[in-house]
């Protein structure tokens, strides 16, 4: 078992709803292990603010492996910290020095409402999915599943794309608070598959007008998104998303 | 602790492959026009959960949907890694729905009711299709066909997946359809709620309450059927692979307002999950079954060897599947392969600074794969270095993911040393007590996935889950619940003025005020961890009748110690994650104690339940079928005091057998 030497002070972003303004607070920590998850590190610091009779900092977390993707810190400065392809409840202290200060904050958009401290509403995602981030079959019509061969790159491609955990990291890293990544990446696997065809043109339509909607800005090319994604979908999928946006404005008489 | 048998499964008659043909073409239907009127509430939206809710409004009826995460889509579900299996045949391996049927019957030990498990494999092909038509992205040969791997349990390839997501895929999948219904305003979708109790009028479900996570504000919710889709209980043992909000809390009220609890003690105990690191540990992480396809198991033949995996020689390791069961050899099933690291630990040969582990080890299977890229691509004589490089790119295109997250998790990396490993908690076979429409002992409540007990007996096989969850929720409870309502449709809205509401929600109120007040000084996380340790310790992988005895006492007295000192801090009327937690650990505690008492109750060994007294000469679990080939079925009296119902098994396709995998 490793006991954990290592001293951390953090600035961690504190706020009681959405309704009153927030403000940093300092805290100091020592004992950390170089093993511990970041959200294991906040496990630590809360037991110790309840030891003290302060309130814990509420954030979002749950399966702690890397795939819900519920848990979403902005530290020091970037979705998730310091590593490519990773997950805040995936990053571990020894991406980190002793004596370091970390700075947490929660996402920042306003798409995204911070509830209480670091958590945030993303129901806007939800919200651009119901707008057409699906095939329209019911259950019980399907035909045999291998009566369609789908090209092995084209499956590839639209998994890669479907990768998306939904976190709303891509969006925490846009100067411009862009869903672009995020809504381009189901629009992509839609669209590279057989199945997602028949609704193409309205589904890129209307799941745009959603993501309008919600408040989230335009997209300008900056590339940060995809540069702090945990699940690494690629830029592709936005000039695809463009693409198949404007095929279908040119023929639409929908939206 | 009385007993007594008189549950009814509602098993249709008739030979099994007709059971499900028949029920379905006789079973009651309910017209559109009275579905209209007719509101289900679905608890929970893992793959169950948003497979019934979308077929359910698919169908016509009014679905409101529960959870309590911030959206849908951060169910447990998605976490499955390695695969879901179907009967599909498509590797012209010999697969059928018998053979499914067979596989997941004997699996389960011989616990686990043959005409639902029948049914199972019998709609196991129609998920497949069901999935691949609403665009979840399976792993595909250069054909363009679909691909399949092998699981344990199994000798056919019919696991199909994608990458290390699988449970990803399907959720997404699922949870794409309720999001469209959400859209189209036949789903009401409830995020950041948690229910609190059931509420029965007159004998019947008549709906929930539930807590608005965010506002703290407590809601009465009215309708003629609730589906518990809930998940399962292995967080009880604090650590496990589940999430970390995952809980039993939905299920343990419905016990308690009635529902029969099935085989609680049957909890599946993962074999290849990386060891705890330290105390700070707050879950564990599976890494998947599908590795032990290519991956060999083995810990060095000398107690207490420190070299590093990678310098111990061939002659010195000990590969102790393949040496004890040379059929399955790494392939064996997960309370087999479980048991055995247990066992070489225990005797001093584990690996690692706790001592707790041992090596999965793909250097083999490297070799194999890069020999097999030069033979393809037609090189002779390739060096060594090579075909090292080409097979690992090889493992990477297959388990890439699962490697690249051992590494951030260990810092170790397991292209080139051994990974670690040692068994965790994973699933929990027992759930609440259905019958063959899925319903409680409770009309009108009905559980479905992991939250209920029914397919998998004593041990669930890998790929089983996420086949069991859509195909209940996408395939049996859309006949079902039609047996139900269409008794219903005279019914009329379900007004939640009415004084059962009224009370049971003053029940909740007053619960969470308690919890509130007591303003002791300790942390729900602390009792939390105390009741894990107790469980992992005396009902965990092995158990008997002293530790079971000591750890219920341990167990009344912790509870005790809970509504005395619990210190719950912030407020009940804002966002308070503290609070929500204190409520799921205070039901963890009672669950716990039911547990202990179900594992004492059961004088055998079957499937992941092993009993240190009852085992053969060989360490195998001893199974009793004359006494215990029944599901045991807890009906909760007081505090502290459950009966016992016992729904006997009858085998009727299936010749029951010792189970091996020698």
């Amino acid at each position: 078992m490793s006991a954990g030497n290592m001293h951390i002070k953090l600035k961690v972003w504190r706020q009681s709803n959405s309704n009153t303004n927030g403000g940093f607070e300092d805290y100091s920590l020592d004992g950390v292990s170089p093993d511990m998850s970041f959200l294991e590190m906040f496990d630590v610091l809360n037991e110790q603010l309840i030891e003290k009779g302060t309130e814990p900092v509420a954030f979002d977390h749950d399966c702690r492996e890397g795939i819900c993707g519920m848990c979403s810190m902005y530290i020091n400065g970037q979705p998730h910290g310091p590593l490519r392809g990773v997950t805040t409840c995936q990053l571990h202290m020894r991406s980190f020095n002793d004596g370091d200060t970390i700075v947490v904050e929660p996402w920042r958009a306003e798409a995204f409402p911070v509830i209480k401290d670091l958590v945030v509403d993303r129901d806007a995602f939800d919200r651009v999915i119901s707008a057409g981030g699906f095939v329209s079959v019911n259950t019980g019509n399907a035909q045999d599943a291998n009566s369609l061969p789908i090209p092995k790159v084209d499956a590839d491609e639209s998994f890669a794309a479907a990768a998306c955990i939904g976190c709303g990291a891509c969006v925490a890293a846009c100067k411009n608070a862009s869903a672009m990544l995020f809504v381009s990446a189901k629009i992509s696997q839609l669209a590279l598959l057989p199945q997602g065809q028949a609704e193409r043109s309205m589904r890129a339509e209307k799941m745009v007008a959603q993501m309008d909607a919600e408040g989230f800005g335009a997209c300008t090319n900056t590339g940060a998104c995809a540069a702090e994604c945990p699940k690494e979908i690629s830029l592709e999928n936005i000039a695809r998303m463009n693409r198949e946006y404007i095929g279908a404005k040119l023929s639409s008489s929908n939206v | 602790m009385a007993t007594s048998s008189s549950l009814d499964a509602k098993i249709p008659q008739g030979p099994i492959e007709t059971k499900w043909s028949k029920y379905k073409s006789s079973v009651a239907l309910v017209n559109p026009a009275n579905k209209r009127n007719l509101e289900v509430i679905v608890v929970g939206t893992g793959l169950a959960g948003a497979s019934a809710a979308a077929t359910l409004a698919e169908m016509g009826y009014k679905v409101k949907a529960f959870c309590f995460q911030d959206s849908p889509r951060r169910a447990h579900s998605i976490a499955a890694q390695g695969g879901i299996n179907a009967a599909k045949n498509y590797q012209n391996d010999g697969d059928s729905v018998y053979r499914l049927f067979y596989d997941t019957i004997k699996g389960g030990d011989y616990r686990a009711r043959e005409g639902n498990v029948h049914r199972l494999a019998e709609v196991s092909g129609n998920i497949i299709d069901q999935c691949v038509a609403a665009g979840v992205p399976f792993a595909r040969e250069y054909g363009g066909l679909l691909s399949n791997r092998s699981f344990g349990g199994t000798q056919v390839q019919r696991t199909f997946y994608a990458a290390g997501q699988t449970g990803q895929q399907l959720l997404l999948g699922a949870y794409s359809g309720l999001q469209r219904q959400v859209g189209m305003g036949t789903v009401k979708m409830y995020n950041r709620h948690e229910m609190l109790d059931v509420v029965n009028i007159d004998g019947k479900c008549r709906g929930i309450i539930a807590r608005n996570l965010i506002t703290g504000e407590v809601e009465r919710h009215g309708g003629h059927a609730v589906l518990l889709c809930t998940g399962g209980y292995g967080n009880v043992f604090y650590l496990s692979t589940n999430a970390m909000g995952s809980n039993v809390t939905a299920a343990w009220k419905a016990h308690k307002r009635g529902a029969y609890f099935g085989n609680p003690c049957f909890t599946q105990i993962h074999p290849t999950c990386i060891p705890v690191s330290g105390d700070h540990q707050s879950k564990l992480t599976l890494m998947s079954e599908s590795l032990r396809n290519d991956g060999r198991i083995w810990v060095p033949k000398k107690k207490n060897d420190t070299r590093p995996g990678n310098e111990i020689p061939e002659d010195e390791r000990d590969y102790y599947l393949e040496r004890r069961y040379p059929a399955f050899g790494n392939l064996v099933p997960r309370d087999i392969a479980s048991r055995a690291a247990k066992e070489r630990c225990d005797a001093g040969y584990g690996v690692g600074s706790s001592k707790l582990a041992v090596f999965l080890d793909f250097a083999a299977a490297v070799e194999r794969y890069g020999k097999g890229e030069a033979n393809k691509n037609n090189i002779a004589n390739p060096s060594k270095e090579d075909i090292t490089i080409w097979g690992k790119a090889v493992v990477k295109e297959k388990y890439g993911n699962l490697f690249d997250m051992y590494k951030q998790i260990t810092g170790e990396d397991p292209y080139e040393v051994p990974m670690r490993i040692y068994p965790a908690v994973h699933y929990t076979m027992g759930g609440l007590w259905v019958d063959y429409n899925l319903m409680t002992t409770v009309p009108g409540l009905y559980a479905l996935g992991e939250a209920n007990f029914s397919d998998h007996g004593a041990n669930r096989l890998g790929a089983s889950a996420l086949m069991q969850g859509l195909a209940d929720g996408y395939f049996v409870i859309p006949y079902t619940i039609g047996s139900y309502l269409a008794k219903e449709i005279g019914t009329g809205k379900i007004s939640t003025d009415h004084p059962e509401f009224v009370r049971v929600e003053k029940e909740v109120t007053d619960r969470i005020q308690t919890l509130m007040s007591i303003q002791g000084k300790t942390s729900p996380e602390l009792f939390h961890r105390r009741l894990g340790q107790i469980m992992w310790e005396k009902c965990g992988m092995a158990r008997n009748a002293q530790g079971l005895k000591e750890a219920i006492v341990e167990i009344r007295a912790l509870r005790k110690e809970f509504w005395k000192d619990v210190k719950v801090m912030g407020g009940k009327n804002e966002f308070n994650p503290e609070l929500d937690k204190a409520g799921r650990v205070a039901d963890f505690i009672e669950l716990g104690e039911l547990m202990c008492l179900d594992a004492l109750t059961r004088e055998e060994s079957c499937g992941g339940h092993f009993r240190e007294e009852h085992q053969t000469e060989e360490g195998e679990a001893l199974r009793d079928d004359e006494n215990f080939m029944f599901v045991s079925a807890w009906e909760h009296k007081f505090e502290e005091e459950w009966e016992l119902h016992k729904e006997e098994l009858v085998y009727e396709n299936i010749k029951i057998a010792q189970r091996s995998y020698k």
